[in-house]
């Protein structure tokens, strides 16, 4: 009986892992279309590029708004649709509704799907009820609700096809993170970490929903998936309880770290990257120690989850700079050598450059001059605080302790770039990052945890650095060198997904509500197009009956519509607020809307 | 959970009574402070209102709730009460909102859930972080609806009253 047993469970396995090679090919295969527009981050490795070049440098100028399209929900709209085989998949943030869009009939709905959400869920979201868009693999849609519903919908008639619970919105966890199939395998995230939320990344198996593997981000190393051999940190095993042992007491049970930002997969490494967010809570002197691993990047094993290697970025934060932005994959020349690298703007302010395959730090450069917070990270390999920032005594709100208010840190807590992706084109091999320019004041004090109520334990006010007027720019960065190569000063922050094409234009959204087109070489400004309300959506293309397409969200909102919306906080308020000060909602209202965008007949007869 | 804790709360609702005959300057009548008590100020109808002296200091309650509103209430109601994308600005809710209104939106929630809407307020009676300094963020968004106080953190202030210490010790430990 026990070898029958172990026989069909053989056979089991085999025909999943048949499945898995097959839904891993099909997704990039698909990804290789450039007509398509398959996966939230464009492809595995996160370049937000696409090879279509019919809008190109000299005629983006003449762009118009095609068609628009209405979700129905005013709140902040981030993420992008997906584009597949003449089907346009829209998703909304809370109740998360999801439009299947028919491109040959003019946008015509196929199918909605509207979840039943209890709305006690809106307000444990900490920064508005942002989605950041639904996947697609196997003939599937995936979408992770707000309340932590992990949803399958048949991508051609919109049926659900299985549901798994992720977390507990009653304690706090929400989620917002876009999902990644990778091989069989649905990557899902959480958010909460302003709840006390203890982070994990979870996946599922695309075929039934159910739960293949769960990787926590702090706690015992069995929980995180963390061999305490194999592990490494910057090239060394990180040992036994290497998590545990970097908080006091159980503060790591309600220790953040979650991971709500964006995934990325190296098929021939097979391994998947993503960073965690910030330790809760915001007030330091609660949380004695490194806080390991939030604030780190990870990469492990799709299969099981296993950690290969890791890198902390801010050990024990003091100022919420979570880790969370995406992993773009390319390979640099680097000091004369080819190097398998990644590439992470942080929040923190600093670009990082590591090897992929091993976890190597090898740049790591403020992509804003304005950071201050650390001095540089130590690149020194023989120094014994190698890889670790360089933190400034005047800036710790650590050292400032309990109750003092440390001014004039930079970044603010925003980051110098939050989760709004950047892009990468392999013409100029530069990289086009959306960047907050925003300094703070940082209070920490004593807060007490209660199950789904905020655990923040800190108050701060924002506003742009010494001198200067505007809240963001658009930079083009060289990995590489660790050098800016242009940078364009927006009035505020940037808070929408690059987009970088073949034509030599780079697309993103400024929070006014604009579509901007700039040339990848220069900067210079080619077009733009004011949208019904702010964006904060990512932008993406696509070719439909011969013609390239750019769509993007429309909706004011997330963080920056809490922080920015009135105005930041100027210290010399009552003479009216302009520049650096000037409130949101002089400039834009709430909104919905999807906004593509083509050339003229006459111009793309002419292509 | 904890006695000062409920204590404290049950007083503030016991004066919410009285509060609710007020008319006139904000949602609580006029704000000028009569009373005091330990360094907490009273209005003529005894509901608590902040105390700005002419060199701009304010008093301790008022730069408590100017802290305490900033970990809890800002990342939906935006920095310094103005508001943001999706949930109301409070220096216009308290023109209206009387004492008693104010504890029993924050303490029991509200829901405004339609088709275009999807605001809910949360129902804070169980977090400490906030019941314990209730009174606090009620006086400094009446500061702020009165225009008392701007929107920055308020620079002079009044020292920490020994009595608040001994009653956050009492609520927050509870």
């Amino acid at each position: 009986m026990r070898r029958i047993l172990s026989a069909a469970v053989l056979v089991g396995v085999t025909s999943i892992t048949t499945q898995a090679v097959f839904a891993n090919e099909e997704l990039a295969k698909m990804a290789e279309n450039p007509k398509n527009w398959v996966m939230p981050t464009g492809d595995y490795a996160n370049h937000r590029y696409s090879e279509l070049d019919k809008i190109t440098a000299d005629n983006v100028g003449q762009l118009q708004a095609a068609w628009t399209f209405s979700t129905g929900v005013l709140r902040g709209h981030e993420g992008g649709p997906l584009i597949i085989d003449g089907v346009m998949y829209v998703h909304a943030p809370f109740p998360n509704t999801v439009y299947a869009l028919d491109l040959s009939q003019e946008g015509k709905i196929i199918w909605k799907y509207e979840p039943k959400q209890d709305p006690s869920v809106i307000p444990v979201m900490c920064c508005d009820t942002v989605n950041r868009g639904v996947a697609y693999g196997d003939g599937k849609i995936i979408l992770n609700q707000a309340d932590t519903t992990v949803v399958a919908l048949d991508a051609k008639t919109g049926e659900v096809l299985w549901q798994a619970k992720n977390g507990d919105p009653s304690k706090g966890e929400t989620a917002t993170a876009a999902p990644m199939v990778v091989k069989d395998k649905v990557i899902i995230g959480i958010s909460g970490a302003e709840f006390g939320v203890r982070g994990h990344l979870s996946a599922y198996n695309l075929s039934d929903g159910k739960l293949a593997w769960r990787a926590y981000s702090v706690g015992p190393d069995a929980e995180m998936l963390i061999d305490p051999e194999k592990t490494t940190e910057l090239g060394k095993p990180v040992g036994q309880n290497s998590s545990l042992e970097s908080w006091e007491g159980d503060q790591w049970k309600i220790g953040g770290g979650t991971t709500w930002g964006w995934y990325s997969y190296d098929p021939e490494l097979d391994l998947i990257y993503y960073g965690t967010g910030n330790p809760s809570t915001w007030n330091p002197a609660q949380r004695p120690g490194d806080n390991k691993y939030s604030m780190t990047i990870f990469a492990r094993d799709p299969d099981d989850g296993q950690a290969k290697w890791l890198y902390q970025m801010t050990p024990h934060d003091e100022w919420d700079y979570d880790g969370v932005n995406e992993m773009i994959l390319t390979d640099l020349d680097i000091g004369g050598t080819n190097r398998k690298a990644l590439v992470h703007f942080d929040r923190n302010g600093f670009a990082y450059t590591l090897d992929r395959a091993t976890g190597e730090l090898l740049v790591a450069k403020k992509f804003d001059p304005a950071v201050n917070w650390a001095s540089e990270i130590d690149m020194d390999k023989s120094s014994p605080t190698y890889g670790r920032p360089k933190v400034v005594a005047q800036y710790s709100t650590h050292q400032g302790g309990e109750d003092t208010n440390v001014q004039g840190i930079c970044p603010a807590a925003l980051g110098t770039k939050d989760q709004q992706p950047a892009a990468f084109s392999p013409d100029t091999g530069l990289f086009y990052v959306p960047t907050n320019h925003v300094c703070m004041d940082y209070e920490p004090f004593r807060v007490s945890y209660t199950a789904g109520q905020p655990y923040v334990g800190a108050t701060l006010s924002m506003y742009p650095p010494k001198g200067d007027t505007h809240m963001g720019n658009f930079v083009a960065w060289d990995a590489a060198k660790g050098e800016a190569v242009w940078s364009l000063p927006e009035q505020f922050s940037v808070w929408s997904g690059a987009l970088a094409t073949k034509g030599g234009v780079v697309f993103y959204g400024t929070l006014e509500g604009y579509l901007k087109a700039v040339d990848a070489k220069t900067g210079k400004e080619l077009y733009k197009f004011k949208t019904p309300s702010g964006i904060i959506g990512n932008v993406t293309t696509y070719e439909h009956a011969g013609k390239q397409y750019i769509a993007v969200l429309s909706g004011v909102g997330g963080w920056a519509g809490i922080g920015l919306a009135a105005g930041l906080t100027e210290p010399t308020a009552g003479l009216g607020a302009v520049g650096g000060y000037a409130a949101l909602s002089d400039y834009t209202a709430l909104g919905g809307q999807l906004t593509v965008f083509g050339l003229p007949e006459q111009l793309t007869s002419a292509n | 959970m904890i006695n000062g804790f409920v204590a404290r709360t049950l007083g503030a609702l016991a004066c919410v009574a009285v509060a609710g005959m007020a008319l006139a300057n904000d949602g609580s009548g006029d704000p000028a402070a009569v009373d005091e008590d330990s360094g907490k100020f009273y209005d003529a109808e005894g509901n608590p209102t902040f105390k700005v002296t002419e060199d701009g200091t304010v008093d301790w309650y008022t730069y408590s709730g100017f802290r305490r509103y900033h970990a809890e209430c800002h990342t939906c109601h935006g920095p310094a009460g103005d508001g943001s994308t999706y949930a109301p600005a409070l220096t216009g809710s308290l023109q209206k909102l009387s004492y008693s209104d104010f504890m029993d939106v924050v303490v029991n929630g509200r829901v405004n859930v339609s088709a275009s809407q999807h605001n809910v307020m949360p129902a804070f009676g169980t977090n400490p972080n906030v019941m314990c300094y209730l009174d606090d963020i009620y006086i400094y968004l009446r500061a702020r609806a009165d225009d008392a106080v701007g929107r920055v953190r308020p620079e002079k202030r009044a020292d920490k009253p020994e009595a608040f210490t001994e009653a956050e010790r009492a609520c927050m430990q509870s």
